[in-house]
């Protein structure tokens, strides 16, 4: 009785949240913004190296937020990698000798690289970039190891962590070179603001997948001793 | 109004949703998609609120798939303080309710269900 009064209580806090949102989103719907962002961003896109407007945003005009943002990935992957107890995140366990599972991956693991390479190279003009091919190059790593491929890089050892770091390092190199230039921080020089994008997106997408695929295996393994996942505590 | 208003507002019930299952759900991975349903609907409110001109407004596009990113590296790392978490106490949940069953073992402090 007392649990059906709570869960009453909670919903009606919840309800006047979803109101008060959104009186607050009707409300800024409704006011003109002062700065023509989109207006703004055209006009600058001359001097960003790059043809597609969120690529620019995203690596030039708000690289800042993306330089925190591979920061925060690569924080999340070592504290992943260091709360797993085996000592060897490729586990020879999983390992299936499925042959279906192997012939398909022969398959589509090239195709999925192709696509990751793809989904890179597109960015610079259209929907694409970093996050889109770490992000397929990731679900690559984990369908092979799903299906079994050993994979030495992701032992935890100098690899791992040299892998996890590249991508924010070699940013972060760029940034402060820029600034020990004379520039601002993470203001490319515009004669090679392409090349420096390109560099960056590449290690990028290198230290996102294997963020990602770092997470993923460090999951820590059920054993047959341990209880299992589905049973109540 | 327009759809992309509608996509704004859907965003918003999505919060609602997401913070009441936050509250009430006592299960840590319930508590985690909860969170992450939470987060969608920010997303989409950014995203519905920035089109509002007709056309989509790169910038918060460009915010959003950040958070995307962000979200889903958290959401992992999350999963992985949880099930530590689970092989530590034999708890799915963060309430201790015979605490000397394991003596030494338990650790309740252990909260796994703050993503960002």
């Amino acid at each position: 009785m007392r649990r059906s009064v709570g869960i009453r209580a909670v919903a009606g806090v919840c309800l006047a949240f979803v109101i008060a949102l959104g009186l607050a989103v009707l409300g800024i719907a409704e006011t003109p913004a002062h700065v023509d962002l989109p207006e703004l961003l055209l006009e600058s896109m001359g001097q960003s190296g790059v043809e597609h407007p969120v690529t620019a945003v995203l690596l030039n005009f708000r690289s800042y937020d993306t330089l925190l943002e591979i920061g925060v990935l690569v924080i999340a992957g070592i504290a992943g990698i260091s709360v797993s107890r085996t000592t060897s995140l490729e586990d020879p366990e999983l390992r299936t000798s499925d042959s279906l599972l192997y012939a398909l991956q022969r398959w589509f693991v090239p195709l999925m690289l192709v696509l990751a390479g793809y989904l890179l190279w597109a960015g610079a003009d259209r929907p694409g970039g970093a996050f889109q091919a770490g992000a397929v190059l990731a679900a690559t790593g984990v369908m092979m190891r799903l299906g079994g491929i050993p994979m030495d890089f992701l032992r935890p050892g100098i690899l791992l962590r040299l892998g996890l770091a590249l991508g924010f390092a070699v940013f972060l190199l760029i940034a402060l070179a820029s600034a020990i230039g004379g520039e601002a921080f993470l203001a490319y020089p515009p004669a090679v603001a392409k090349q420096l994008i390109i560099l960056i997106e590449t290690v990028l997408t290198l230290s996102i997948a294997m963020v990602l695929l770092a997470l993923f295996v460090s999951a820590p393994v059920n054993r047959a001793a341990e209880p299992g996942e589905g049973e109540s505590p | 109004m327009s759809a992309s208003l509608l996509y704004a507002l859907a965003g918003v019930a999505l919060c609602g949703i997401g913070l009441f299952g936050f509250i009430t759900l006592a299960h840590l991975l319930r508590k985690l998609l909860a969170f992450n349903l939470i987060g969608s609907g920010v997303f989409l409110v950014l995203v519905g609120l920035a089109q509002r001109h007709g056309e989509p407004d790169p910038v918060p596009q460009a915010l959003v798939l950040t958070g995307i990113v962000v979200a889903i590296a958290a959401t992992a790392l999350a999963v992985v303080l949880i099930r530590r978490y689970f092989h530590l106490s034999g708890h799915t949940t963060l309430r201790a309710e015979t605490p000397e069953r394991v003596p030494g073992r338990l650790k309740p402090q252990t909260r796994g269900d703050n993503p960002e």
